[in-house]
């Protein structure tokens, strides 16, 4: 077995430490992502499971425990660990060939190494027609598929998303989801997907992982050994579904009375 | 030859459309607008026509606007340019009353949009780096944050030991009225600057410097243009009070003239002159924002005002 992608060990994060304000968003957590796995987060709105994703980002620095990628300590973002972010993410100003490769041009490359590097990942997300537009003119979902190439020309070997379909509707959620496999499928890349959505967590994972609230701790790691592509109406898509929804309703239930108490 | 002026004329050929449907709504909604704009200001003039035919404007003090624009070459002959005053000069030397007024409107256009850009410049190069470097804020941020509410009229002494007379100190005025506060607001803007754009520039392993470069300030520059815009109106108001102590001349001066002579058919007619600079300025600005910020809908850009 190779090395692992990303282990987080007894990793803790409290926001604004040592001060009146002090929120701990993170304890405990002990997770191991091996290369190439789909390993989803899942929990109630707030409960800290995009902190993590930012922490394995580089984006924040955690206070406890360590946090390996690919086993060497993380203390800062990396292009190999790409984010995708809930809200379109696309420099307004630049075109969408420009977005694609903006992490190119801030390495210096030449624009022609840039438009053809721009070509081949818009041809994989299926936008090449998309080149020259501006994000502006482009939908919802199409706006994330460039955010998704945009992380490919960077080649990262985990790509970690932060509930990238959640302002999408329905029928452009489910397109999203395959598209998100196909482009996992040949990329090879470890993904860690934060989503609140059961139905989400059961089409794209081969592990879910549960997340409580208020600190955010792992209350269980369910694997999920369903063939692609998944029928979401299956037996074991229900029986997962049900699972799942038992794991999470304490926590919702918890996460409110909390909200309730502050109001 | 002819085909293509016609052509770029707008006439059709072979029976095409003169206009296409968008470009014929665009301009019925324009011309709607600028209808609008004469009513408006038609009525204003209206009123006042009224009271003076009722004998309640006395037109010795609040001339009508027939009154203060039937006279131009009356008025122009004020807007003194050449050294006519000069011994030797007679009274029919120096430029004609068009060239009087033309000269005047440029000079005074000109210092406020050289103070405007000296501030604007100014402004968010220090703005930028208050916010760039620590040293830089801790040094230079309160100086800047204690001189932001003094009022310009208050720099006008300093302008003047400085200048002397001229051009220089009333650039120098619209300068320091601008420069402060729009300091104050790139500071503002760059606080304001989406969090995800600068952390999807950080993921992709940009160093600080481009991160400034490549988002910081294209991000800030359409919340900047319309600051620059509602300061425009500013930097006028600025810019006649320091033409009225001293400049030689300019509009400001020319206001100043009228009071000391008693000529308040000068001053409606300035007053009108400055209005209509404003007004096309606005424009102006308004034109090259929609040009330099083409990612920035256009409805975002015409609010603010």
């Amino acid at each position: 077995m190779s090395e692992p992608a990303i282990v987080c060990r007894n990793l803790g994060m409290t926001w604004n430490a040592g001060t009146a304000r002090a929120h701990e968003a993170l304890r405990d957590i002990n997770l191991e992502v091996r290369p190439g796995e789909f390993v989803v987060l899942l929990g109630p709105s707030g409960c800290g499971k995009s902190t993590l994703l930012y922490l394995v980002a580089g984006l924040e620095a955690y206070n406890l425990g360590t946090l390996e990628a690919f086993g060497a300590a993380v203390s800062g973002p990396s292009p190999d660990r790409s984010l995708i972010f809930q809200q379109t993410s696309l420099l307004p100003w630049l075109s969408v060939w420009q977005n694609v490769t903006f992490g190119l041009a801030l390495r210096g490359e030449p624009v022609e190494a840039r438009r053809a590097a721009a070509k081949e990942a818009l041809s994989r997300v299926g936008l090449s027609d998309a080149m020259d537009k501006r994000p502006d003119e482009l939908s919802g979902g199409m706006r994330q598929r460039v955010a998704v190439a945009r992380s490919l020309t960077m080649r990262p070997r985990v790509l970690l998303m932060d509930e990238p379909f959640a302002a999408l509707d329905v029928q452009t959620r489910a397109k999203m989801q395959d598209f998100l496999l196909d482009v996992w499928r040949s990329s090879g890349a470890s993904v860690l997907f934060v989503t609140h959505g059961i139905e989400e967590a059961v089409a794209l994972a081969d592990r879910v992982v549960v997340v409580t609230a208020r600190p955010g701790r792992i209350k269980a790691i369910v694997p999920v050994d369903m063939p692609r592509p998944r029928d979401p109406f299956s037996r074991e898509a229900e029986r997962l579904r049900a699972e799942l929804t038992g794991l999470l309703r304490d926590e919702v239930d918890r996460a409110f009375a909390e909200q309730e108490a502050f109001a | 030859m002819i085909a293509r002026v016609a052509a770029k004329a707008g006439f059709h050929e072979a029976g095409r459309p003169l206009l296409s449907a968008e470009r014929k709504a665009s301009i019925s909604a324009w011309a709607s607008k600028c209808g609008w704009a004469i009513i408006s200001v038609g009525m204003f003039a209206l009123i006042w026509e009224l009271l003076w035919a009722v004998g309640l404007a006395d037109p010795k003090l609040l001339p009508p606007p027939h009154v203060f624009l039937g006279n131009f070459v009356e008025q122009a002959r004020n807007f003194n340019t050449a050294q006519r005053w000069q011994i030797g000069a007679g009274v029919a030397a120096g430029p004609t009353p068009w060239e009087a007024v033309g000269i005047t409107i440029l000079s005074s256009t000109g210092r406020v949009f050289t103070g405007l850009l000296l501030a604007a410049v100014g402004s968010i190069v220090l703005g930028v780096s208050i916010r760039y470097s620590g040293w830089a804020e801790r040094l230079i941020l309160p100086t800047v944050t204690l001189l932001a509410p003094v009022s310009p009229v208050a720099w006008l002494p300093v302008a003047i030991f400085l200048f002397g007379i001229g051009n220089g100190p009333a650039v120098f005025m619209v300068f320091i009225a601008l420069f402060f506060t729009m300091t104050l607001s790139t500071i503002a803007q760059i606080d304001a600057v989406d969090r995800n754009f600068i952390n999807v520039a950080r993921t992709m392993g940009a160093t600080k410097r481009q991160i400034y470069a490549r988002v910081v300030v294209p991000a800030i520059l359409p919340g900047l243009l319309v600051v620059l815009r509602l300061n425009l109106f500013g930097a006028w108001m600025v810019v006649l009070v320091a033409e009225a102590t001293g400049v030689g001349y300019g509009l400001g001066q020319v206001i100043m003239l009228a009071r000391n002579t008693f000529n308040p058919s000068l001053v409606f007619f300035t007053i009108t002159l400055i209005g209509l600079l404003g007004f096309g300025f606005d424009w102006l600005l308004r034109k090259v924002q929609a040009r330099v910020l083409y990612w920035v809908p256009e409805n975002k850009v015409i609010a603010g005002v």
